[in-house]
């Protein structure tokens, strides 16, 4: 469906790749409650994957006491929902990742204070 | 004698068809599809524009002296509020938390109705619409004016208050309630209607207003008190107009009952969502507490919504599709949102706090199979590391639903413990959505939400930094740089209510004056 309109209704869209610095990454970490919501990161597309949890992460994370005991070899990742098995060396541009993609990890063992996904 | 005798003075009924329809005419100059050219492009048929039923029943002379009366004793007793000093007569200084979230998040959209009231007042072909839409307009101007006036009494004594139309426009919450709106009054008349009158005002506004104004009366703001009897009595003719807009629509035509079943769907979604902060402020804002924001949805609108739609069903009208879901959420949602304020709580200009160990067993007692299961824990962590002097503060900037534009806080229906997700591909770009409500909305009309001015995404394009404002230079902080742009004052307007300047200066004025009295 469309929008109704009288005259013709053709805007360009807010947040098109070219209006950042860098592509739009958002990022979830399952059964972590404590977080609200995932959260949106502007991320240089040749940045190595491997970076993101050690790197990137520990600003955003680091708070959860679960945090420091991740080991990010069994860390298991979905895309837009789906499983999905990214290779640490490569990039984020390697590994398909897109403008606006979503990303989750989920850390076996690890959820959340007294498991209670908190 | 064959000059006819006049009647000096009109009857009622007459004074009211002259004051009102009496009043229009029909076009000749000019074909009155293009005088009119909006109320027909979004579909709705309409046959008979004389069915209309004038809810109001009012003359605009009749209105003024009526308005005029109410806002007399209104003023009268905000004045007294003042000279008395009843800002430290109100129960706690975290109860100025919910009109803050008034004032920023509520007032504005008074002002939102009124333009978009005065917009579908001109614009509806029907006379009777036309007027009964003007004189709602005005009302909201009205509430709009003696809600700032009543609330700036708080301002000379407590923090955040002191710019809410600037921060409206660019406060990262805000961006909720104001593209509610905005979408609501970018639509055609028909559908403003039914997302404002029916929708919000028929359905919904029992949640806003009564909370708020019994919420003020139990924690000893009788300003607020009064401000809201003196808008409730317009809320009702509102409601009015919203039902009979519904029905005018359903019976003159019944190709129209599809697009108003979709606008209705959609708004009631639009609107629970929307009522999230109302739900936080009521079970965490108020020190002493009215009822639970389950209690107030089950009351509101499981029972009276449930018998509205009852009602309708003999148009064809069924409850709204997001219906089941928002009857689940009222275990969660308070919850989650009073969660994210203080997750967020360096960008608002309000305080958050751990509730209190009594606050806290009332939230058991209300939220039996949820608040110890899901929410207690994280409290109790949050608590523990404050007391250490490691106050939560989230610094990352959330993702958002694309269409109401709140961080995705919300779970999947039936589990609590995952956060909910749903995307949708247009156009070469993904787009993600809280709820499938959500998503539905977007892709019903995807061209107008592609446009929504989410304040992560704005502030990652650099657009939230005040003039001359140099992201490049040296030790630039762009948290700082984006309060500023909001006119947040870092460490008074922010922050835990723990240490805040509300905090002291409440205790401080509350030792004087009792010290005042015992003299």
């Amino acid at each position: 469906m469309s929008v109704k309109a009288l005259k013709p209704y053709d805007f360009p869209a807010k947040d098109a790749r070219e209006n950042f610095p860098a592509p739009l990454l958002f990022i979830g970490w399952e059964d972590h409650l404590m977080f609200c919501a995932p959260i949106a990161l502007p991320l240089p597309a040749d940045t190595p994957f491997g970076a993101v949890g050690p790197g990137v992460l520990p600003g955003t994370y680091g708070y959860h006491p679960d945090f420091a005991k991740i080991d990010w070899n069994k860390v298991e990742w979905l895309k837009s929902g789906k499983p999905w098995k990214p290779d640490l060396a490569k990039s984020l541009a390697d590994n398909g990742l897109k403008h606006k993609d979503v990303i989750r990890f989920r850390t076996p063992g690890l959820n959340g204070i007294n498991g209670s996904c908190n | 004698m064959d000059t006819p005798v006049l009647k000096k003075k009109l009857g009622l009924k007459e004074r009211y068809a002259a004051m009102t329809r009496g009043l229009a005419w029909d076009t000749t100059y000019q074909p009155m599809d293009k005088v009119f050219p909006y109320d027909k492009y979004e579909g709705i048929k309409i046959h008979d524009w004389d069915k209309w039923e004038d809810p109001f029943r009012l003359t605009m002379d009749a209105y003024w002296k009526y308005q005029g009366e109410k806002e007399k004793k209104l003023y009268a007793v905000i004045e007294a509020f003042a000279q008395n000093n009843g800002q430290t007569g109100v129960a706690d200084a975290r109860y100025v938390n919910a009109l803050k979230l008034f004032l920023t998040g509520v007032t504005p959209l008074e002002y939102y109705a009124y333009r978009g009231f005065a917009h579908v007042g001109r614009q509806f072909t029907g006379a009777g619409a036309r007027v009964a839409c003007q004189m709602q307009s005005i009302d909201e101007l009205r509430h709009y004016q003696t809600e700032t006036h009543a609330l700036s009494h708080y301002n000379k004594y407590f923090n955040g208050l002191h710019s809410p139309k600037h921060m409206f426009d660019r406060v990262w919450y805000l961006s909720v309630p104001k593209s509610f709106f905005e979408d609501a009054y970018t639509g055609g008349p028909f559908e403003f209607l039914t997302a404002v009158s029916f929708s919000f005002e028929y359905v919904l506004t029992n949640l806003l207003f009564v909370p708020f104004m019994s919420g003020a009366a139990h924690n000893g703001d009788m300003s607020t008190v009064t401000f809201g009897f003196s808008a409730q009595s317009d809320e009702s003719r509102h409601m009015t107009l919203g039902i009979e807009c519904i029905k005018f629509m359903l019976e003159q035509d019944p190709a129209n009952v599809p697009i108003v079943q979709g606008w209705i769907d959609k708004w009631f979604w639009r609107g629970y969502r929307l009522l999230s902060i109302v739900a936080m402020m009521q079970d965490y804002f108020l020190p002493k507490k009215v009822m639970s924001w389950r209690e107030s949805w089950e009351m509101y609108v499981e029972e009276n919504g449930a018998a509205l739609f009852k009602d309708l069903a003999r148009y064809g009208i069924r409850t709204p599709k997001g219906w089941v879901q928002a009857c689940e959420g009222k275990n969660h949602i308070s919850h989650q949102t009073f969660a994210t304020f203080y997750n967020y709580n360096a960008a608002a200009p309000i305080h958050t706090f751990v509730p209190s160990a009594e606050d806290m067993a009332w939230l058991t007692e209300k939220y039996p199979e949820t608040f110890d299961k899901y929410y207690r824990p994280r409290w109790d962590f949050w608590q523990e590391q404050a007391k250490q002097g490691n106050r939560f503060y989230q610094k990352t900037l959330p993702m958002l639903c694309q269409t109401c534009q709140i961080p995705m806080l919300f779970t999947e229906p039936g589990d609590a413990t995952k956060i909910a997700y749903r995307e949708t591909d247009y156009k070469g770009d993904k787009y993600h959505f809280c709820s499938d409500h959500c998503k539905e909305i977007f892709e019903n009309e995807p061209e107008k939400y592609v446009q929504a001015w989410l304040p992560p995404q704005q502030i990652y394009q650099g657009h939230c930094f005040k003039e001359g404002v140099d992201p490049t230079a040296e030790g630039f902080d762009p948290l700082l740089a984006v309060l500023d742009y909001y006119n947040l004052n870092f460490g008074r307007d922010n922050l835990d209510f723990e240490g805040s300047e509300d905090q002291k200066n409440f205790a401080a004025w509350n030792g004087e004056s009792t010290e005042g009295a015992q003299k």
